[in-house]
């Protein structure tokens, strides 16, 4: 049989190239070409106008905020996640099954509806709005709605990543610490902090890209106030819709550069967490 | 010897399952003692109550006199060696076996001294760099057990210490492990499933099933004289016969109620003869018929079936072979009756009395 087997031989290789051409075409089209877009329009009118874009004060005032936004999710994220992932682990209790799908609730929930939910209860409409209003508190249409929305929206990010994780890992290195008299903070910083690390990074990282893009939640709560309440996402669609494209693209940029930052430091992590197991 | 290890009507359910239940026992200064039972017989909950890893819904633990109920594992001045050994993956072998003294904030130096003693102890010296993925199962089981013992704990407590190593290292292991246990002279209590290990291994064993303790001895007294049925099963190679006054020298009751005629045999406890001349007592011996022979490396296993029931025993290579169909005679020397739920020993009445009109 041994014609057939050659047969079979180049027919799997046929596919081979079959699927890695159509893969090939696919990411061309789909993810190199706008890429190139972006680049290509927003230097189209040269470098001058390029930094113009991007040192405009509506941009940086954007630059700073989604900045904000990134890291209040991130740091609130990571403190919630190790929390969560702690107690979904280590304990069992009635409803824990319920909380853990809860954790994934924005990832259902379309970010718009979450937009307007944190309209609904800090907003006019709201019984909150009295209380708010002579504290002086505004939340909606304001920086702090943003930071919410964005937290909202990244919120199962750290928890997910890590769940799994300590699941696999059990609690034996913890209880071996127990035993030897460690406490809880010194078993969390030497034992399960260090066994978690990767995963924890990880986690950080995908929340920090998704934080950084959000655009629906963010885009309800903002009241698009330039130079208040827009963040990078928001200040390129404002950018488009008055026509100023080459700036709309040269924004755009920045966050596609933070994106490529964001995969780099991604890959470094996976090969890092790879090489230490 | 002092008492160090108490622990008094101890009882502990997790949820419906019931891990303890009235466990008494206690352990003397100084003894290596192996928990040993079926696996879900709560031998590791016992262990893990002691290390305070567990709480008992009920009960006194007591360790060195004193109540450590309500005392956090650290506090208890034990050591523990989990069964996969809990190495701390991302830490070498000297910064695991130094992790328990520098909680005790002990100086660099003297931290240093200790921890290469106990690298020297275990022989693993030149591997102090070393992450446990980078270590063998017996390596690593070495390791464990130098970092439960360096914060010089007074009881070391070994779950499975051997459970997850290959069978040739674990033996040398468990001599190891005896050897440096007796040469530290700290109070030991390991759990173990298997009997072999127990019976080489430890001081004294007790026995667990299904939460309750069943008997508590040095491993020939468990052997010899079983207390329950559990026990007589348990250990040792057992066949269980329904009624044993049906053989010969066990016919006489004894006042005996007749209900009570089930019985363990140990194929040590039979003498399976070719022919009269090779027993000493053959009027004692009931006639068989070998059903089968095994061939088992050191020995021969021969199945004898007498009066129906098949009965196990071993022949030596040098006694003639027996094939399957010859008529052979069968001493029973002894046999274990339950009575209730105690065990008794009975002896083969005519052996006895042929023996004493000898003497």
């Amino acid at each position: 049989m041994p014609m057939a087997y050659e047969v079979m031989l180049v027919k799997e290789r046929t596919l081979k190239y079959i699927l890695i051409g159509i893969s090939m075409a696919f990411l061309t089209l789909m993810l190199i070409l706008p890429l190139v877009v972006i680049a290509s329009e927003a230097l189209s009118k040269g470098w001058s106008t390029y930094l113009a874009a991007i040192t405009d004060p509506f941009a940086r005032k954007a630059m700073w905020l989604t900045l904000e936004a990134t890291l209040a999710a991130v740091i609130c994220n990571t403190v919630f996640g190790l929390a969560a992932a702690w107690l979904l682990t280590r304990f069992s209790f009635p409803g824990k099954n319920m909380l853990s799908s809860l954790i994934d609730l924005p990832f259902a929930i379309s970010p718009v509806i979450a937009g307007l939910v944190f309209i609904m209860m800090f907003g006019r409409i709201s019984y909150l709005h009295n209380f708010l209003m002579t504290h002086h508190l505004t939340i909606v249409f304001a920086a702090p709605g943003i930071i919410l929305a964005t937290i909202f929206v990244t919120f199962p990010f750290v928890a997910r990543e890590i769940i799994p994780m300590m699941n696999a890992q059990g609690k034996d290195e913890e209880e071996a610490a127990t035993t030897m008299g460690a406490g809880g903070f010194t078993i969390f910083r030497r034992i399960t902090l260090p066994k978690i690390k990767w995963g924890l990074m990880y986690g950080v990282i995908l929340c920090t890209a998704r934080a950084m893009g959000e655009f629906g939640a963010v885009s309800v709560v903002s009241g698009h106030i330039r130079g208040k309440t827009t963040t990078l996402p928001l200040h390129i669609e404002i950018l488009y819709n008055e026509y100023n494209f080459t700036a709309a693209f040269a924004v755009a940029s920045i966050l596609v550069l933070l994106a490529i930052i964001i995969l780099v430091l991604r890959n470094f992590i996976e090969w890092r967490s790879k090489k230490e197991a | 010897m002092d008492t160090y290890v108490e622990l008094a009507h101890i009882y502990k359910k997790f949820g419906d399952f019931e891990a303890s239940h009235d466990v008494n026992f206690v352990v003397e200064q100084g003894k290596l003692v192996g928990l040993l039972g079926p696996s879900g017989s709560g031998k590791t909950t016992i262990l893990r109550m002691l290390a305070g890893l567990d709480t008992p819904d009920s009960g006194d633990i007591l360790i060195n006199g004193q109540r450590v109920n309500d005392k956090a594992p650290g506090e208890r001045g034990i050591g523990f060696v989990f069964q996969n050994y809990a190495l701390f993956r991302h830490m070498t072998v000297f910064d695991n076996i130094a992790f328990g003294l520098t909680l005790q904030k002990l100086k660099k130096q003297a931290l240093r001294e200790r921890v290469e003693s106990l690298i020297e102890l275990i022989g693993l010296k030149g591997f102090e760099k070393r992450y446990p993925a980078q270590l063998s199962g017996g390596q690593r089981q070495r390791v464990a057990f130098a970092r439960a013992l360096a914060p010089n704990p007074q009881l070391l407590l070994l779950d499975e210490p051997f459970a997850a190593i290959d069978a040739k290292v674990r033996k040398e292991l468990r001599q190891w492990l005896r050897q440096t246990i007796g040469k530290l002279g700290i109070t030991s209590i390991f759990v173990t499933h298997d009997q072999e290990e127990a019976v080489e291994v430890a001081d004294e064993i007790i026995i667990t099933n299904k939460g309750r303790i069943e008997q508590k001895g040095t491993p020939i007294q468990i052997y010899k004289e079983p207390r329950t049925p559990f026990v007589a099963q348990f250990i040792g190679e057992s066949n269980r016969i329904e009624d044993y006054t049906v053989f010969k020298g066990f016919d006489r009751l004894n006042g005996r109620m007749k209900e009570a005629t089930a019985g363990i045999l140990r194929p040590e406890f039979i003498e399976i003869a070719k022919d009269a001349d090779e027993i000493l007592t053959p009027l004692a011996a009931e006639k068989g018929v070998v059903q089968t022979t095994f061939f088992r490396g050191n020995v021969i296993q021969v199945n004898v079936e007498v009066k129906g029931e098949l009965l196990n025993g071993y022949r030596t290579l040098e006694q003639p072979p027996l094939y399957a169909g010859d008529e052979v005679f069968v001493l029973i020397h002894r046999v274990y009756c339950f009575d209730g739920t105690k065990t008794t020993v009975v002896e083969n009445r005519i052996k006895s009395e042929i023996n004493s009109v000898f003497i």
